[in-house]
């Protein structure tokens, strides 16, 4: 069929920051399909040098509203494993546990109310309160609990405060556990509920493959988030994270203010899919068993299950949730002066942030003032990625309509559940 | 009277604030009984170029975003800075510290010359446009939010403290933390956060600006009494680019 069109959507919506699609079309040739940057870049690499170790984790975590806990924990692991500063088991639970309220929030906040609206043909979540009642309620109490977890462990919803270099500035106290495990317990069954849902909507995600890299934390027997090295599912094996810049591999391209990068081929993909794609193996039974009913398995290369694999993982931060308040019930909290200091050194940390590895790199002088830093975001792991899906998508839709290859174009961008702002201010190449 | 029509608009920001919106839940859909939102990217899909009052998140740091955000005040009857990137600038303040291009080569590199990557000196709202309203903090407080969006809605003067953190946070009981050894910014800071900050065991670190006429001396007795130094309380100052003494932030 000779068309020719041209689509350009300026600024994608609900989505987390600006990012454009443009599609040339002629004669049934495209000429042009581009994913764009222009977020305006803040250069916080730049901005943090200078700045004392205690007010990095203040600083960074302003890198994301969505994900500022996991910009706040790679920090801290990286100051801390610049400095030599090691933190208790119940620091360690107690953070994991902060990082799986984050990771409630933002699925929860992507599944319900940035995709569902395109599965169910609407605009954005507002109408669906009066056309799918039961489930908006549903999903804005699942939303909740993990904005009233974050409140609890991290003192704020967003920017916390009590996570430091070394430890909390603020316990929770055992009542206080106990009725967040009580909550997390209630949402188990909503949670099966919205899997229901969008499970019944699954089949408006289209059927489309490519097979790519994956990248991803692993770490052995754990579906981790926080500790581990970093696997591919093209690599036998996996590489420290102290080596992160080798996997990165970021480069500058014209179309966007966020950098790109590239591993074992010319574009990787990392978020839930990596994730599931290397620690599937490990996911808790009820998590198993979410993956199972979408007949979600290791190995799948469609983009738009994305976000299936965020709701089997938002099962799985929950029942973990569970299994970690029993240990901290079971110990008792313990109060735990922070006793870090600072000392010159440079560190490095991964952990995961829900759309994906999310790299810190610091150095730090005798007196505690940040040298340097390298910080390498997820959605920047993703953009090339983005872009080899356009050029592979493109052709298997050209006979819609253009409003539908339009939408269908700003689902596959949603799906990557990409979070612009983050990405763009990246990277230093070179650091020594 | 026909319900106002409501656009909310980012620049350079990480989006939080708008995600303490998203995060009043329930009550959204009250809000919207008051109000009827014409543009939200970050949520909605639809868009319009005509509004009542418009609410922008985020700070200016490009030529293009001055524009931009000109074009806005010039559709808006009511104009509302939302949060501490558009209220003070903010964290992104930082990068006046430095020289320009030095920031770009660090970041990007070699490639840092490209126009795409280009950059201004960090710019809150009211540097560049009349602000009619400030919601502050870093996040913005979304009860603060929806509160004032009703006074606005009732044509009422929204109630902003003018006195610093320190008051509430002695309302609140909570011991200060300077006798932690640590340096708090709440005796500068505008109040309206409950002292959330040092409630939670973590010292004040300005982002809601400085309070109206600060009591800078009296800031400085607090440093001399605790052993620190201006120096140690600007270096915390600068986090969200607050000049006490300058009058603004």
């Amino acid at each position: 069929m000779a068309k020719t069109l041209s689509i350009k959507v300026h600024h994608v919506t609900r989505v987390e920051g600006h990012g454009n699609i443009l599609l040339n079309l002629k004669a049934g040739r495209i000429e042009k399909i581009e994913w764009q940057v222009p977020e305006a870049p803040r250069f916080f690499e730049a901005m943090v040098r200078g700045r004392s170790w205690q007010d990095i984790q203040t600083i960074v975590s302003r890198i994301c509203g969505i994900c500022s806990v996991t910009h706040s924990l790679a920090a801290l692991k990286a100051i801390e494993d610049a400095m030599g500063i090691a933190v208790s088991g119940q620091t360690d639970s107690l953070r994991i546990l902060t990082h799986y309220m984050e990771f409630i929030e933002s699925h929860v906040l992507h599944v319900g109310y940035l995709v569902a609206p395109d599965l169910l043909g609407q605009q954005s979540v507002v109408p669906l309160a009066a056309s799918h009642p039961d489930l908006v309620k549903t999903i804005i109490a699942l939303h909740r609990l993990g904005n009233e977890g974050m409140a609890l462990l991290a003192g704020r919803m967003t920017h916390p405060v009590t996570l430091k270099p070394g430890g909390f500035a603020r316990l929770p106290a055992e009542p206080e556990l106990r009725a967040l495990q009580a909550k997390l317990k209630e949402a188990v069954p909503r949670l099966v509920q919205v899997a229901e849902a969008v499970l019944a909507l699954a089949g408006k995600l289209p059927d489309f493959r490519r097979a790519t890299e994956y990248v991803a934390l692993v770490e052995p027997g754990a579906y981790t988030f926080y500790h581990g090295r970093i696997g591919s599912s093209d690599l036998l094996g996996s590489v420290p994270v102290g080596q992160f810049e080798s996997v990165v591999n970021e480069y500058v391209v014209p179309q966007s203010t966020a950098k790109w990068c590239k591993w074992h081929r010319e574009a990787y993909a990392v978020g839930a899919l990596a994730r599931f794609n290397l620690n599937a193996s490990n996911l808790r039974p009820l998590a198993k068993k979410t993956a199972a009913a979408f007949g979600l398995k290791p190995g799948v290369c469609n983009p738009f299950l994305n976000t299936v694999a965020q709701v089997v993982e938002t099962v799985q931060v929950v029942e973990h949730s569970l299994e970690l308040i029993d240990g901290l019930l079971e110990a008792g909290i313990k109060p735990e002066p922070i006793v870090a200091k600072a000392r010159a050194g440079e560190g490095a940390a991964a952990v995961e942030a829900p759309r994906g590895i999310l790299f810190h790199r610091y150095a730090f002088d005798d007196q505690g003032k940040c040298l340097k830093a390298n910080l390498c975001i997820p959605t920047n792991q993703n953009h090339a990625n983005i872009q080899k899906d356009f050029e592979a998508f493109v052709p298997q839709i050209l006979d819609r309509p253009p409003d539908e290859i339009r939408l269908l174009l700003e689902m596959l961008v949603r799906s990557y559940d990409p979070c612009i702002s983050c990405s763009t201010h990246c990277l230093n190449v070179e650091f020594v | 009277m026909s319900k106002p029509r409501v656009a909310i608009f980012d620049f350079a920001c990480c989006e939080g604030c708008q995600l303490q919106i998203v995060n009043l839940e329930e009550e959204i859909l009250d809000l919207l009984t008051l109000v009827t939102p014409v543009a939200w990217r970050e949520a909605m899909t639809e868009q319009s170029e005509s509004y009542d009052i418009a609410i922008v998140e985020g700070s200016i740091t490009r030529p293009e975003d001055a524009e931009r955000l000109k074009q806005i005040r010039a559709r808006a009857g009511i104009l509302v800075a939302l949060g501490a990137c558009a209220t003070i600038g903010g964290l992104n303040k930082l990068k006046n510290n430095f020289e320009l291009n030095e920031v770009r080569q660090c970041v990007y590199g070699a490639a840092g010359g490209s126009p795409h990557l280009n950059t201004a000196k960090t710019q809150a709202l009211d540097e560049i446009v009349k602000v009619d309203l400030k919601i502050h903090g870093c996040p913005i407080d979304n009860r603060e939010f929806a509160a004032i969006v009703r006074s606005l809605v009732m044509g009422k003067t929204p109630f902003i403290p003018s006195y610093p953190v320190c008051v509430e946070c002695k309302k609140a009981g909570n011991i200060c933390r300077y006798e932690y050894n640590e340096v708090c910014l709440g005796p500068l800071t505008r109040a309206g956060c409950g002292a959330r900050c040092p409630s939670q065991g973590f010292w004040c670190f300005g982002c809601r600006g400085a309070a109206d006429d600060p009591n800078v001396q009296a800031a400085r007795d607090v440093m001399e009494y605790y052993h620190k130094t201006v120096a140690d309380l600007q270096e915390r100052l600068d986090l969200f680019g607050i000049r006490p003494e300058a009058g603004h932030g």
